[in-house]
Formats: structure tokens, C-alpha cells, sequence
């Protein structure tokens, strides 16, 4: 009996790490979600929250219902996969009130984002030093943003 | 923005993303676990010689390890999220273990060991002081003042058994850091499995030094004679593992220029460029070559006590020097070459920030604070506590 007495203190040790252990229970079942690991390393819950966010993206095909016309010209050219809100923006609230009027692009700062020269893009990507190539100018003097092949007609 | 870059490199790559603090946190570590192995050299290897610095020892790797996170906090920011690593554990990610580890060690490792080792003192001390101090060392003894011989000898056991379990404990601390390092197959800087082998020894090295240099310091502040024998035997045993680690960086050195892969033209231009000083200089020269000629020097000729005294503190400094470049090389070399193999980045290291060198300088200087504390509280000298026994007896 003497050893339980003598080892009284490493008692006291253990059960003060236990007390901690207990404690630490405690705060992380307070603080932990309850959805957390429900589906992986996330909170479950997050899922039915993300999802009831308003939609801010039309999608393509909603534009093609009234715009047609634009979907015509942009099937002969170059940009015939890039989706229209990639440039003009979410327009959800536009599709859903047409008096809603998207702002006015402006394509001297637009296009350079996917076409200003770099050398991380692909060799065959059509890329510009935008300062030297237009000297400022917009770049629907010359192109059409929606088939962006050199024409006498520029922009429409 | 693109200042100090040279050739090609990726966006993402021109700003280094781990600083200076990301250096001190290896270095910090490594002197915990390097501390804490020469203290287990007493304890379970019965180096006799060595039994002056063994609570120093302990009370050093104490004192940094508790600040060897805060480089980390400091660095991401938001230290009130690193609880998430306890409270949802990412079992598959290594840097989310670290919490572990780091808990491991400090909680079922160190604390306990000290606290062991420490019981007696630290009820003769509960008994013979008065206020605050008392105070604190009553919460210490946790209401046991149980100091009878067979709770000693039970407390010796469980201390045995406890540095037994720390021996691989400080391995794994040290190893993991080495392990982040050396996992990362996208960096060929730093992608080598020798990565942990090498970080465990250096640590040892760094460790060892720095008890050796806090020991002959203390000791002079103390005007008090440092015991010869005990610097000799921990001299001995740094000359023996910086041999060992300095084999196994040439090993690691010679396999990357014999296996010449992809990215070696690269690695090697950094070497001989960027890394020149820092690596060549500093770390190989100074840092290891030439402590490892001076005390090999007090290994083959019989040195006056005043000459190896001067030896080992040029060497003990030399060593932490040259320790602190290597983990300079691998974690800001790692970043300064493009994954494209192309280019090369700078390293500005900024002055007054949060992760500047004025936050370095101040998270080197904490744990000797924290020791200074710790000393005064923990005295790990024998003749304290046979004063303060002898005190306790006289109240009684």
C-alpha cells in the first residue's frame, strides 16, 4: 500500500492531466461545429448555406434566349467558347429585369487582361504589349469583341 | 515588384512567402531537442561528467521550447485559429500534426520531466520561502509534499522512464521539422528523405553548443568555477556529432552532384552565387569546418584549462552561427530559384515589421529571458538547495 501512497503526487499529476483533458473536451465540443465531418475535413452545414446564396450568374444559355443575334457572330470566331459573363460580369439580376442595364465595358482595360504579352501563357495565345500594339486606344476601334478578327467595320 | 529577380520567374515565386522567422523556427526547435538529448546523456546513458548542466539543459530546451511557436504565429497571423489543429485534427496533413508533436513534447516530455526531477526542491522551497514565491511553488508541488526516499526513488524511476520516452520524442520534434522540409517533392532543395536525419543531428549539435556556451556564461556571471571535466566530455560529444553531421550534409551534398538531376545546374548556380556566402562562408567554413578543427585540436593536445575555455566558446558561438546559416540556406534557398529552373529571386529581409529582423532578433533573446526566469524560479544548482534545505530545517 505504500507504493500507492508514496506515488501519491504522479496521482495528482494524472489526474490534473485528466482534468485538462476533460476541459479540452469540453471547449472543443462547445466550439466545434456539429456538422463538422458530417461529409469530410468541413463543416457539413456549409453546403445547405453556400447553396441557399443568391445566384449571381445567369449562365450562357440565358443570355441566348433574347441576345441570339450576339450568339450568331460569336460561333464564327475566336471566342466562341469563352462564356459571356467571363467578360460582361454576373448579370443574374439583368436576365431576371432587362430594365437592369449591365455597365459599359471598357475594352482597353478588359482584353488585356487575358491578352496582354506574357511569357507564362501559351506561345500560340494571341498576346500583345497593349502600349505599343494600340498605343491606348480601345481595342474595339479595330476588334470585335465578339469575333475579334481584324474588319474594316470595327466594333459592334 | 520585380527588384533582385534574375531570368524567369513564376508569378507566385517572386516574393519569398517564408521569412527570416521561418529560419528561426528550426533553429529554435533544434535547440530544444539538442538541449534536451545532452540532458538525457545523464539521465539515461549515466555520463556522470556531464551531471552540471543536465537541469540547465532541461531548462534551456524549456525555456525555447516555449517560444519555438510563435515564429509561426507570427508568421500567419491569427494566432486564435492554431487551436483549430487540437480541435479538428488533420490527420493526413503533416504541418496540421505539429500541434501533436509540439504538445507531446512539451506536455508528457519536458514538463514532466522537470517536475520530477524538480519535486524535491521544489517542496523544500513550498516550506522555506515566503509570498509569491511561495505561493507559486505550492501550486508546483500539487498538494503533495511527499519527499520520503521511496518517493524519490519512485519519481527517479518514472524520471528514467520519462527521458527514455523523450529520447524518441526529441527525435520525432526535430525529425518532423526536417520531415516538412524533406517532403516537399515539388522543391528539389529541399526534397531528400537524408532532410530529418540531417535537421535531428544538426539539432543535437546546436543544442549541445548552446548549453555548453549558457553553462560557461552562467557560470561567469556567477563567479563560480566551471567544472573542466563536465566542458571536456560535452566538448568530446559535439566534436563527435558535428562529425556525424557534417558526413551527412557531404553525403547529402555528394548524392545531389553525383545524381546530377534536372534541377542541379540550378541548385549549383544558387551555391556558387545567391547562397555563396551564407552557405560556403558561413555555414561550411566558419560554421562547421572550423569549429571542427578547433576541437578536435583540444581532442589530440593537452590544452591549458584558460586555452580550451577560449577553444570552446569560439567554437560553441562558431557552431550556433554556422547552425543558424543552414537552416538559413534550406528554407530561404528553397525559395529563391524558380520551379521553371530559369531564375532566381531575392530575399529582402524587412526591419520593423512583424516578420522583420527586429521580431527575429526579439524571439532570439526571449527564451534566455524565459531561462533567466526559470532559474530563478528552479534554481538548477545543488549548493541553492542544500541552502534552501538547510533553511527548511532551521524553520522547523
Amino acid at each position: 500500500m505504500s507504493v500507492f501512497k508514496d506515488s501519491g503526487h504522479l496521482f495528482r499529476l494524472v489526474a490534473l492531466y485528466a482534468v485538462g483533458t476533460l476541459t479540452f473536451l469540453g471547449i472543443r465540443a462547445f466550439f466545434v461545429p456539429h456538422s463538422f465531418g458530417q461529409y469530410g475535413h468541413y463543416r457539413g452545414a456549409a453546403i445547405t448555406e453556400i447553396a441557399a446564396h443568391p445566384i449571381h450568374f445567369a449562365g450562357h444559355q440565358t443570355c441566348e434566349t433574347c441576345h441570339a443575334d450576339v450568339q450568331e457572330m460569336k460561333k464564327t470566331g475566336m471566342h466562341a467558347q469563352v462564356s459571356c459573363e467571363a467578360c460582361h460580369g454576373p448579370l443574374a439580376k439583368h436576365a431576371d429585369d432587362p430594365s437592369i442595364q449591365p455597365a459599359k465595358l471598357d475594352t482597353a482595360v478588359l482584353c488585356v487582361r487575358c491578352h496582354a504579352a506574357s511569357a507564362a501563357r501559351p506561345k500560340g495565345f494571341p498576346q500583345v504589349a497593349a502600349a505599343e500594339h494600340s498605343n491606348g486606344l480601345p481595342c474595339e476601334t479595330c476588334h470585335k469583341p465578339h469575333s475579334p478578327a481584324i474588319s474594316a467595320g470595327g466594333a459592334k | 515588384m520585380t527588384t533582385g529577380v534574375e531570368g524567369y520567374m513564376y508569378p507566385n515565386e517572386i516574393t519569398l512567402y517564408w521569412s527570416v522567422l521561418i529560419v528561426l523556427y528550426p533553429y529554435i526547435t533544434g535547440l530544444v531537442a539538442g538541449a534536451f538529448i545532452l540532458a538525457s546523456l545523464e539521465r539515461v546513458f549515466r555520463v556522470d561528467a556531464i551531471k552540471p548542466t543536465y537541469r540547465l539543459a532541461l531548462l534551456t530546451a524549456l525555456a525555447f521550447l516555449v517560444v519555438a511557436p510563435l515564429p509561426l504565429q507570427l508568421h500567419l497571423g491569427h494566432p486564435e485559429r492554431s487551436f483549430e489543429m487540437y480541435f479538428t485534427p488533420h490527420r493526413t496533413s503533416a504541418m496540421a500534426m505539429f500541434g501533436f508533436v509540439y504538445l507531446w513534447y512539451l506536455m508528457a516530455v519536458l514538463t514532466v520531466e522537470i517536475w520530477l526531477d524538480y519535486r524535491r526542491d521544489i517542496v523544500v522551497m513550498a516550506q522555506s520561502s515566503s509570498g509569491l514565491k511561495r505561493w507559486i511553488y505550492q501550486v508546483l508541488t500539487l498538494g503533495s509534499h511527499n519527499i520520503s526516499e521511496r518517493a524519490l526513488a519512485i519519481d527517479e524511476r518514472v524520471g528514467w522512464l520519462i527521458t527514455l520516452i523523450g529520447i524518441p520524442s526529441a527525435f520525432l520534434l526535430h525529425g518532423y521539422v526536417g520531415f516538412i522540409f524533406g517532403s516537399i517533392k515539388a522543391n528539389p532543395w529541399w526534397s531528400s528523405p537524408l532532410m530529418p536525419v540531417v535537421f535531428i543531428f544538426s539539432a543535437m549539435v546546436s543544442g549541445i553548443a548552446a548549453v555548453m556556451l549558457l553553462y560557461m556564461l552562467i557560470m561567469r556571471l556567477r563567479r563560480e568555477k566551471i567544472d573542466m571535466l563536465c566542458m571536456d566530455t560535452i566538448a568530446s560529444y559535439l566534436f563527435y556529432i558535428f562529425i556525424i553531421d557534417f558526413s551527412l550534409e557531404m553525403l547529402d551534398l555528394i548524392h545531389r552532384i553525383y545524381e546530377a538531376d534536372e534541377s542541379f545546374r540550378t541548385l549549383n548556380f544558387m551555391v556558387h552565387t545567391k547562397l555563396y556566402f551564407s552557405q560556403i562562408v558561413l555555414q561550411i567554413f566558419v560554421g562547421t569546418l572550423t569549429p571542427i578543427v578547433l576541437l578536435a585540436l583540444t581532442q589530440v593536445l593537452k590544452l591549458p584549462e584558460i586555452a580550451r575555455k577560449r577553444i570552446y566558446t569560439v567554437a560553441g558561438c562558431l557552431t550556433l552561427i554556422g547552425i543558424f546559416a543552414m537552416r538559413w540556406n534550406v528554407v530561404i534557398g528553397g525559395q529563391l530559384f524558380s520551379k521553371s529552373f530559369l531564375g532566381y529571386t531575392t530575399y529582402k529581409m524587412a526591419l520593423a515589421t512583424r516578420e522583420g529582423l527586429l521580431m527575429s532578433i526579439a524571439l532570439t533573446i526571449l527564451p534566455l529571458f524565459i531561462l533567466w526566469v526559470l532559474v530563478k524560479l528552479l534554481p538548477p544548482w545543488p549548493e541553492k538547495v542544500q541552502s534552501g534545505t538547510s533553511a527548511a530545517s532551521a524553520a522547523n
